[in-house]
């Protein structure tokens, strides 16, 4: 116990002392120039700079993930235990997600698997369907608008994000609900006879999903494509290009970094999402975060829930990966 | 783009559909808000009421809920405006060779899904708490705070960093010649600079905690925001009540977002007036005392 406690304010003073030590070999070695950091900051701001982004850094990033990642790895024990002989490291938690309880006769743990490989396909899906709902809006708001209609555009865009997430999923219920309008519809046009269940169905789930993130694509897509020149466009259409050439070969490498951020911030978004599966999923929906919030909260099995938050958190941290290493990008470029 | 007729009918079109999908189920909420019938219900309108509204305000664990939420929401913006600076001076001042490790570490939480930034809080405040002997510290408030904080800083972090990279440095240097000392290069220099990003990263710490689910569904523990209270009855069953509290959120925001609008025009006009005033000054002093090249 004691351990945990020299490293937690142990880690912090080892990388202050760090980062001191590299300012002074450089500057004595003369990469850097110039007065030490708290000669250019002055003392009570340089303590405050410091102590500000190691709090921040420390305390609330790096250390409650490490404690999550570490709490993955041990036994479920009551209070009294812990520490104790039977606190030891232990795969339990990621066997369980695989093959389910011990006392199980099934193989493999399917609903959780199944649920787990549901959520990261359908984040895919999503997200390539926001991209391609929001490409064409995001090039008309950068390349031809008028400036008028470009305000009324992004006030109309913003709009909806003031509202929170849970009454934009209620607002699909009340739309897509067995007595909804669009059933309505759908039964007065003489379309169907008897309301369609979208919601048990999970279409009401995909479409709150795709929905609730759509900003999230569009705002990075129309920064990125605003940048671009529009004498490049210009260019390529006196030369003959047809239209389809000049999106392919000049919007779109120019839009790279703006398509990946708005990308990985949707596929993040969409996986971690936790207010549309609750409210527009069944009793039947499979999907990885109310399970993960159920192990808990139902099962209060917290080394457990640890072990599925950590599985959740590295396909993402893998999907991040494969977009930047596809896309030839630096974390810094799709971040901005 | 050149469009010919066609596709200009096909965009059109789509930016139709585009924006019903998008407003469209607001809209429909929105009017079930104002209906009779128990349920949300939008067509038939059997009745114009303000009754929902009523029985939002009557609903006790809702307006606690909202006066937690907007306490939560203070308290984000006095820690994550500070912070967020901070990070974005130590940016860049930092060492080039350790920039990208740092800038990975405090961009991170806006990578990481909500659920995973409000369960890591928990544990890891949890065991620290209790090993320090600070339990008191372990509450739902402080946590939600401290989870909100994590990716909320690194929001102001990015704004504040935006307008950092055009800052003169000689601006400092001069004042520091003049005899100025370090904090007062901090307050009356640098500060008045980043005033507008500070601003719009604090506005948007409030909204971004307001707003969060994710992550305060779990770090909340016991106690109840706005938006648990909702998800919670939400969950229980559909009331109008909730539409009503949707179409009060929207009705505030655009009131705000208009109110903002008519401020920024009359400052910027009341700025331009003034520019114009010095100018008009500075040439009937010229005209008036011509200068002694010239005479």
């Amino acid at each position: 116990m004691s351990g945990s406690l020299a490293f937690v304010f142990g880690l912090p003073l080892a990388v202050v002392v760090f980062f001191f030590a590299l300012a002074a070999y450089e500057r004595r070695t003369g990469v850097a120039s110039g007065g030490g950091f708290f000669q250019r900051n002055g003392l009570a701001i340089g303590l405050y700079l410091v102590l500000a982004v190691g709090f921040w850094a420390f305390f609330i990033i790096l250390l409650p993930q490490l404690a999550m990642v570490d709490m993955s790895f041990r036994p479920k024990l009551p209070p009294s235990q812990m520490g104790g002989p039977k606190d030891l490291y232990t795969l339990e938690n990621y066997r369980y997600f695989l093959f389910g309880s011990t006392t199980s006769t099934a193989e493999w743990n399917w609903l959780h698997i199944k649920a787990f490989f549901l959520t990261i396909g359908v984040s895919i899906v999503i997200t390539l369907i926001n991209f391609a709902i929001c490409y064409p809006l995001a090039f008309h708001m950068a390349q031809s608008a008028t400036a008028a209609r470009l305000r009324v555009l992004l006030l109309l865009l913003i709009l909806p994000y003031w509202v929170n997430e849970i009454l934009r999923a209620f607002a699909f219920r009340v739309l897509l609900s067995s007595g909804g309008i669009i059933n309505q519809m759908l039964m007065g046009s003489g379309l169907t006879d008897e309301p369609i269940d979208f919601l048990g169905a999970d279409v009401g789930l995909y479409m709150g999903l795709s929905y609730a993130y759509l900003l999230m694509m569009i705002f990075p897509l129309y920064n990125a494509i605003e940048s671009l020149d529009k004498n490049q466009v210009e260019a390529a259409r006196d030369l003959g290009a047809p239209w389809w050439h000049i999106h392919a070969f000049i919007v779109l490498p120019h839009a790279k970094p703006g398509i990946a951020s708005g990308c990985t911030l949707v596929f993040m978004l969409t996986a971690g999402a936790l207010a549309a599966p609750l409210v527009l999923g069944g009793p039947r929906t499979l999907w990885f975060t109310p399970i993960v919030y159920d192990r808990f909260y139902q099962a209060f099995n917290w080394p457990q829930g640890a072990a599925y938050a950590f599985i959740l958190l590295v396909s993402c941290i893998i999907f991040v990966l494969v977009v930047l290493k596809a896309f030839r990008l630096s974390l810094g470029e799709i971040t901005r | 783009m050149n469009p010919g007729p066609f596709q200009r009918v096909m965009f059109a079109l789509y930016a139709v559909v585009f924006f019903l999908y998008l407003l469209g189920p607001l809209a429909v909420m929105a009017v079930s808000a104002f209906n009779t019938p128990q349920y949300p219900q939008v067509w038939p309108i059997e009745g114009v009421t303000l009754d929902w509204f009523s029985a939002l305000f009557a609903d006790q664990d809702m307006m606690a809920g909202l006066k937690m939420s907007l306490w939560i929401g203070l308290l984000v913006v006095c820690i994550s405006v500070p912070i967020g600076l901070a990070g974005a001076i130590i940016m860049t001042q930092i060492q080039p060779r350790v920039r990208s490790l740092y800038y990975l570490v405090v961009v991170s939480p806006v990578l990481t899904p909500g659920i995973i930034i409000g369960i890591s809080t928990v544990v890891f405040w949890r065991q620290f708490t209790g090993q320090t002997g600070t339990r008191f510290l372990y509450d739902g408030v402080v946590l939600t705070v401290l989870g909100q904080a994590s990716f909320i800083s690194a929001y102001c972090m990015l704004i504040i960093l935006a307008r950092l990279q055009r800052f003169d440095r000689s601006q400092e240097e001069a004042a520091l010649d003049l005899g100025a000392s370090y904090p007062q290069v901090f307050r009356h220099i640098l500060l008045p600079f980043l005033k507008p990003a500070l601003a719009s990263a604090a506005v948007l710490a409030f909204l971004s905690s307001f707003e969060n689910y994710n992550t305060t569904t779990f770090a909340i523990l016991s106690d109840k925001t706005l938006t648990t209270v909702l998800a919670g009855r939400v969950r229980q069953g559909s009331t109008p009540a909730i539409s009503a509290l949707a179409v009060v959120i929207v009705a505030v925001t655009v009131i705000g977002a208009i109110a903002y609008e008519i401020y920024k025009r009359r400052s910027d006009a009341a700025a331009a007036a003034r520019q114009r005033a010095a100018l008009e000054a500075e040439e009937a002093e010229l005209s008036g005392t011509p200068a002694p090249a010239m005479g």
